[in-house]
């Protein structure tokens, strides 16, 4: 196999960020001292006059992007996941979501692939948080490709957006050439008929890993990257779950109120079919390397492939 | 305006404040009353806005952190001319536009939803920092409780604001002393305001909340003031101008019945013959 090239989505965050930047004055990023990780930091050399670095201050930095915001401002915040939507949750939803003000939260360091800091800072609660606030748009880019379209398609929407970006880097799986992003809109990556597998993040490649070895076996798995939970794609997850009548999510998040559940409310009562929820399973995570913790997990290739063969 | 005028003006803002609370058959009346001579002035003297233009990029900007004391903004924006005063009665009401706290998409005037406390201050500095950015000269008033800087998110903000210097930005607060469970020095004491903001790079300037003579002296010691932001403790009487509710923190957040509501009208009626002899 030929060299796979690999990039952490929140390096495609900072770059999109400086490119972004350059087009638009009215853009402006707020960091909470985190600014080299979450690759902020990109944008603060570029346009040091549009940083503002708000401190170790998460709720006070949402707060005053609401107020960059009122002004006409563009303002991105970043931090890592776990204060961006966890510790800041009340402000984002009062002062950001309730007068749907135009704030677009990177955040950075989401789910488990945060590796050996361990659980207090694996944020896989975030998509559940955000998904309860009315207006939120909340995307999970599966590649270095899809994220920087998404912080592009980010600025262009009005309203408030949640970006979720990972610290660990994952493959690039899609082509830059052609490539097209839109909010909303789901992409069916491999076409089957055996069961549906939706997936979103870094889960997206390891589906389409596990595909190929549940091909090898005779099932013919169709495979769907949601990269935006929230407008969710209904018509594209509706009609792929009549067509299969099985469906599997895998998210770097827990089971509770991400993307499977995301996926659950909609078949209940539409076209009520078994869902197999693939995440974190309404547990802590814990310190070690991304890739063993992903492993362990269970949010690898291999370990996708088995549960998807069992569940037929 | 002529002091005369203004404490003519902020009577009527009161009679606001009651009859919108006294309909709602809820609201918080004493943290609005405290304050109304701070609105009155601030939206009949201080601040540079057009009710026929609310949303003029130039204005300037005022959010109220204590936001249950929408009674009391709402009082003031309507006697400006930015929506009926007749409307204040649908305070609460299902369907108005007059939410329990200020809503920034459907109340012209208002210049950010706010209601959680600690939250607006955060704004106001983001507004702040935006006018900065910009070049532009208006200027950002907000108003918090002396309750309200119990949370921790208005140092946070002041912390941004004092370190970025931003001297287009004026916090009030309203040191009423009560908060619903009782004084706020036998609660959890935020003294000394002054010298805590001091602490973090503003200008303090304490006064008398209900004397125009000190605060038009205060707005414009704010304005002449450089290189850092100011906070004006205005010391006032929860409950100011209805005899009843005057410093009781049982007001802060209950109605009037309407045998209590025809005294506070009676009161503010009173008060307002004793101007016009003036």
């Amino acid at each position: 196999m030929s060299e796979v090239k690999k990039i952490a989505t929140r390096e495609s965050y900072g770059n999109a960020l400086v490119a972004l930047g350059k087009l638009h004055e009215n853009l402006v990023v707020l960091d909470a001292d985190l600014a080299g990780a979450t690759k902020t930091g990109m944008f603060k050399k570029a346009f040091p006059e549009r940083f503002f670095d708000c401190g170790i201050a998460e709720a006070n930095m949402t707060g005053i992007a609401a107020g960059f915001a009122a002004c006409g401002k563009v303002p991105f915040i970043s931090s890592f996941a776990m204060f961006a939507a966890g510790r800041a949750f009340e402000q984002v939803r009062n002062s950001v979501g309730y007068p749907h003000l135009n704030v677009k939260i990177g955040a950075t360091h989401a789910g488990i692939s945060v590796g050996e800091d361990g659980a207090t800072h694996q944020c896989n609660e975030d998509i559940a948080l955000m998904r309860t606030i009315p207006g939120m748009v909340i995307i999970n880019p599966c590649d270095d490709v899809e994220a920087r379209a998404a912080v592009m398609a980010a600025y262009e929407y009005d309203g408030p957006v949640y970006l979720r970006f990972g610290r660990l880097a994952i493959p690039v799986i899609n082509e830059e050439e052609g490539y097209q992003f839109e909010i909303g809109k789901g992409k069916v990556l491999k076409e089957g008929k055996d069961v549906t597998i939706i997936a979103t993040g870094l889960c997206v490649n390891e589906s389409l890993e596990a595909a190929k070895l549940l091909a090898a076996d005779g099932i013919d798995a169709e495979v769907i990257n949601i990269h935006t939970i929230k407008p969710l794609d209904d018509a594209l997850v509706l009609a792929s779950a009549a067509k299969t009548g099985k469906v599997v999510t895998v998210e770097e998040h827990s089971v509770i109120g991400g993307l499977g559940s995301a996926v659950c409310d909609l078949l209940c009562t539409k076209a009520p079919a078994p869902v197999l929820k693939i995440g974190i399973n309404d547990v802590f995570g814990e310190s070690g390397p991304a890739l063993e913790l992903i492993q362990k997990y269970g949010l690898d290739a291999e370990s996708i492939y088995k549960k998807v063969k069992a569940y037929q | 305006m002529e002091n005369l005028a203004l404490q003519k003006t902020a009577n009527e803002i009161r009679k606001g404040i009651v009859s919108a609370v006294h309909s709602a058959k809820s609201g918080h009346p004493g943290g609005s009353l405290s304050a109304a001579d701070l609105f009155t002035y601030l939206y009949f003297e201080e601040m540079n806005i057009d009710p026929k233009n609310p949303k003029d990029p130039s204005r300037d900007r005022f959010v109220l952190s204590k936001g249950h004391v929408a009674p009391g903004l709402y009082s003031a924006l309507a006697h400006r001319g930015y929506f009926p005063v007749e409307d204040l009665i649908t305070l609460r009401h299902v369907g108005s536009y007059l939410q329990g706290h200020p809503d920034m998409k459907h109340i012209p005037g208002v210049d950010m939803s706010s209601g959680s406390l600690g939250q607006g201050f955060s704004a106001a500095v983001g507004m702040a920092a935006a006018g900065k950015l910009d070049g532009a000269d208006y200027r950002v008033y907000a108003l918090a409780g002396d309750g309200e800087i119990q949370e921790g998110q208005i140092w946070e903000a002041a912390m941004f604001a004092g370190h970025r210097k931003l001297d287009n930005l004026v916090l009030i607060v309203d040191n009423n002393g009560l908060q619903i469970d009782g004084k706020i020095e036998e609660v959890c004491s935020p003294y000394p305001i002054d010298r805590k903001f001091e602490a973090f790079q503003f200008h303090a300037i304490t006064i008398d909340g209900h004397d125009f003579d000190a605060i038009r002296g205060a707005f414009q010691e704010a304005r002449a003031t450089k290189g850092k932001p100011t906070v004006i403790i205005a010391n006032t009487v929860k409950g100011k101008g209805v005899s009843f509710m005057e410093n009781q923190a049982s007001w802060h957040g209950s109605a009037p019945n309407d045998e209590q509501y025809r005294t506070a009208m009676e009161d503010l009626k009173k008060a307002g013959e004793a101007l016009c002899q003036k």
